[in-house]
């Protein structure tokens, strides 16, 4: 993964979007969700400029993005894959389908593979039980999953 | 009255204004509810209470669920219970919950005897963990003066709290959540790469051994038994005020006769005073204020005003990481504990025939900055640092406590001089509005070539966040601005930026009460009403004191005559003057 560089386009636009929720500190949590919309995720100095236009401690920001699991500092891949652990899926065997997501991907749980293709993360329960176990790829859901079929589903985007 | 509420706790009538919460109205009748999380500094506008660590629940009738006494106003009749069994069991629950993944290491942990979730699980008779489990596996952080090892961290949020409402500094937040949350910095980096200045207020305000300050006594020790080693100690004005509290005295007790005695007993070779360099301070500060103001008023538009006092080196770092652009406005002048170094170190050890490498200065001081001061490069000469190691008043009560020396039945004993001779002026530098009455007394006398009357300047004095005061200089009104506690300093700091009021001068420091109410003094506990006490006796050491100004000190007139020559002269500049430098990259705009 290349290095994150903060280049004038990006932080232009991370200035825009604070200024439209007026510099305001309190609006730190929308701030937060237009730039990682924006950049896909929030590295340190990303934070730091978030910081600095709306006039509170970086320690503040990085409390917050290290508390909500929906931001992330890390770049997701292309194909951002989530496996579902809750409770339905859990007990048909999701756990043994995020070993073999991981075994094959060579990569663990919040990163991302050395091609920027695939990252892996877990959530819980995405409303769709009765296909329990569940595999997001980006938007697209995969029920019913199986060990056997992670293969094919990572065959699907092999060529993309 | 229609303001005041009426209820009873534990069969107590009371009444207390509306608004109040259950904790502050049982212990305005003297009914004690157990609290960890809550922490206040009453009178100075700080108060964490985020009502989390639910050790203060008691029973309301007529209401099912317990409720914390911290977060839960008063109501009309309301009937409170603070110690039924229901009550009890719960907080042993509480504890014991929190117990599960505390590191079980108190017989070795630097706040053992002082934690005070030690205290509540002795209290609650606890005998056994019930929940052991997972313990969270952060690596220690050390900087040159804080050591933060937040797997013992119970998540109160005292630290997070005075680190960014008191002080305004905000290297401190609550991160993570569930299991892992703890209070960290940014990008959990190591404290000394944050915008920390290191002030210490964290160390004070933490109820266990998550925050503690370096410690430096085993050093200290050695070097007492190198017998190549000439080891001299200094003292600090605030200490002897508060020593005691870690003997079981009052709070406020001076025991300034005893500590030079403990000092002795310890193995210095000379018990010096930090006094005799505050003194030393005014000499040079005031002559530096005195010059400013009169090229002010001769219209010299290139002088800067105010003058700001630079003893307090929490401050400096805070102006250093947040004002660069003011760098040019705080006196040059070092603060006593460095001048002191600085005189020890070449004036002293030349008369003695002492090399400075066989020289060992130790300050014992209220503040927990000042380990990372006395480790600035620009306090060293050729790699040797003027004050070696300091010490907090906490560390010197440990090594009284180590060598066995009981403390209240030592006999009072005098400083060796000629460098712990002192004034009256030089006690209350550990007092808020101190220095700049200090300084106010001698530059009076300078300025106007007349003898003071009334040498105590009481506008000057209380414990006001901000405090404004006109002294008036025989027909010349001085405008004075004092803050402790940074978030105060700011406020001022940022009138003065914006030019919104004029000052000539102006005095800062960093904790609340000024050193009395320094990091590294006693833990207080949150109990304000300690440091008042310390601050009150600050000022009856100074009216006990036979010479009261500080260019009456014979032994600093005497160093000037032998050796600086003028104050602001050019062997002063050399030794006993500083700069500053910008570090505004650590404070991302803040």
């Amino acid at each position: 993964m290349a290095k994150f560089e903060l280049n004038t386009t990006k932080k232009q636009k991370i200035i825009d979007i604070c200024e439209s929720f007026g510099n305001k500190s309190s609006e730190v949590i929308n701030v937060l969700h237009g730039v990682q919309g924006e950049l896909g995720y929030l590295p340190a100095e990303v934070q730091e400029l978030i910081a600095e236009r709306l006039h509170m401690p970086v320690s503040q920001v990085y409390g917050i993005v290290s508390f909500y699991s929906f931001f992330t500092m890390e770049p997701k891949g292309k194909y951002p894959i989530s496996i579902c652990l809750g409770t339905a899926c859990h007990v048909r065997g999701s756990d043994k389908i995020l070993e073999e997501f991981k075994r094959q991907l060579g990569i663990g749980v919040g990163q991302t593979t050395s091609d920027d293709k695939f990252s892996i993360d877990c959530l819980r329960c995405v409303g769709a039980c009765g296909l329990a176990p569940v595999v997001l790829v980006g938007d697209r859901v995969y029920g019913r999953m199986t060990v056997d079929k992670v293969k094919d589903v990572l065959a699907e985007y092999a060529d993309k | 009255m229609e303001n005041m509420i009426n209820l009873t706790i534990d069969d107590k009538k009371i009444q207390v204004p509306k608004g109040t919460t259950i904790l502050k109205a049982a212990r305005s009748a003297g009914i004690e509810i157990p609290t960890l999380c809550h922490y206040e500094l009453k009178g100075q506008g700080i108060e964490n209470r985020p009502g989390s660590c639910r050790v203060c629940m008691v029973e309301i009738e007529g209401k099912k669920n317990l409720a914390a006494a911290c977060a839960t106003d008063v109501s009309e009749g309301m009937v409170v219970k603070t110690n039924t069994l229901r009550v009890i069991m719960a907080r042993r629950t509480v504890v014991d919950l929190m117990l599960s993944d505390h590191p079980a290491s108190c017989l070795i942990c630097a706040q053992s005897g002082k934690c005070e979730l030690q205290k509540l699980a002795l209290d609650l008779g606890l005998r056994e963990i019930t929940y052991a489990g997972e313990q969270s596996i952060y690596k220690k952080d050390v900087s040159p003066a804080i050591i933060r090892d937040v797997n013992k961290c119970i998540m109160c949020r005292r630290c997070e709290t005075v680190c960014n409402k008191l002080q305004t500094v905000g290297a401190l937040s609550g991160i993570n959540r569930g299991f892992m949350a703890v209070v960290a910095t940014a990008f959990e980096q190591n404290l000394a790469d944050s915008s920390c200045v290191m002030c210490g207020q964290c160390v004070q305000a933490c109820p266990v051994g998550a925050l503690s300050e370096v410690d430096n006594t085993r050093q200290v020790m050695s070097a007492i038994n190198n017998p190549k080693k000439t080891v001299i100690v200094q003292t600090a004005p605030a200490v002897r005020v508060a020593i005691g509290e870690e003997f079981g005295l009052e709070p406020g007790s001076r025991v300034t006769g005893k500590m030079v005695s403990a000092l002795r007993k310890i193995g210095f070779d000379y018990v010096f005073d930090t006094d005799f360099a505050a003194d030393l301070t005014i000499m040079e500060e005031g002559t530096e204020m005195l010059s400013r103001i009169s090229r002010y008023m001769n219209g010299d538009k290139d002088v800067k005003l105010p003058i700001m006092t630079s003893c307090c080196p929490g401050w400096v770092n805070f102006f250093e990481t947040y004002y660069p652009d003011m760098l040019d406005i705080p006196s040059s002048a070092k603060s006593p504990a460095q001048m002191f170094g600085a005189i020890a170190k070449s004036y002293w050890a030349q008369k003695l025939g002492i090399s400075r490498e066989d020289l060992v200065v130790v300050s014992i001081m209220p503040c927990v900055a000042k380990k990372y001061e006395c480790q600035r490069e620009e306090f060293k000469v050729d790699g040797v640092p003027d004050v070696d190691y300091s010490l907090t008043t906490r560390e010197l009560a440990d090594m009284i406590k180590l060598l066995n020396i009981k403390f209240n039945e030592l006999e009072d004993e005098d400083f060796d001089q000629p460098l712990g001779e002192s004034t009256g002026a030089a006690v209350i530098f550990g007092a808020t509005g101190g220095v700049i009455e200090a300084a106010t007394r001698t530059a009076y006398e300078l300025f106007t070539k007349k003898e003071l009357g009334k040498v105590d300047f009481t506008e000057l004095r209380g414990l006001d966040g901000v405090r404004e005061a006109t002294v008036d200089f025989d027909g010349t009104p001085i405008h004075i601005g004092i803050a402790h506690g940074l978030g105060n300093a700011r406020k001022l700091l940022d009138k003065v930026r914006k030019g919104e009021e004029m000052f000539h001068a102006i005095e800062i420091m960093a904790c609340p009460g000024g050193c009395v109410g320094g990091a590294g003094q006693p833990y207080h506990h949150g109990d304000f009403t300690k440091v008042e006490k310390r601050l009150k006796a600050v000022y009856e050491e100074d009216a006990s004191k036979p010479l009261r100004k500080s260019h009456e000190n014979p032994y600093v007139q005497q160093l000037y005559k032998e050796f600086l020559g003028e104050p602001c002269g050019e062997k002063s500049h050399e030794l006993l003057h500083t700069r500053y430098f910008d570090k505004s990259e650590k404070s991302f705009g803040c």
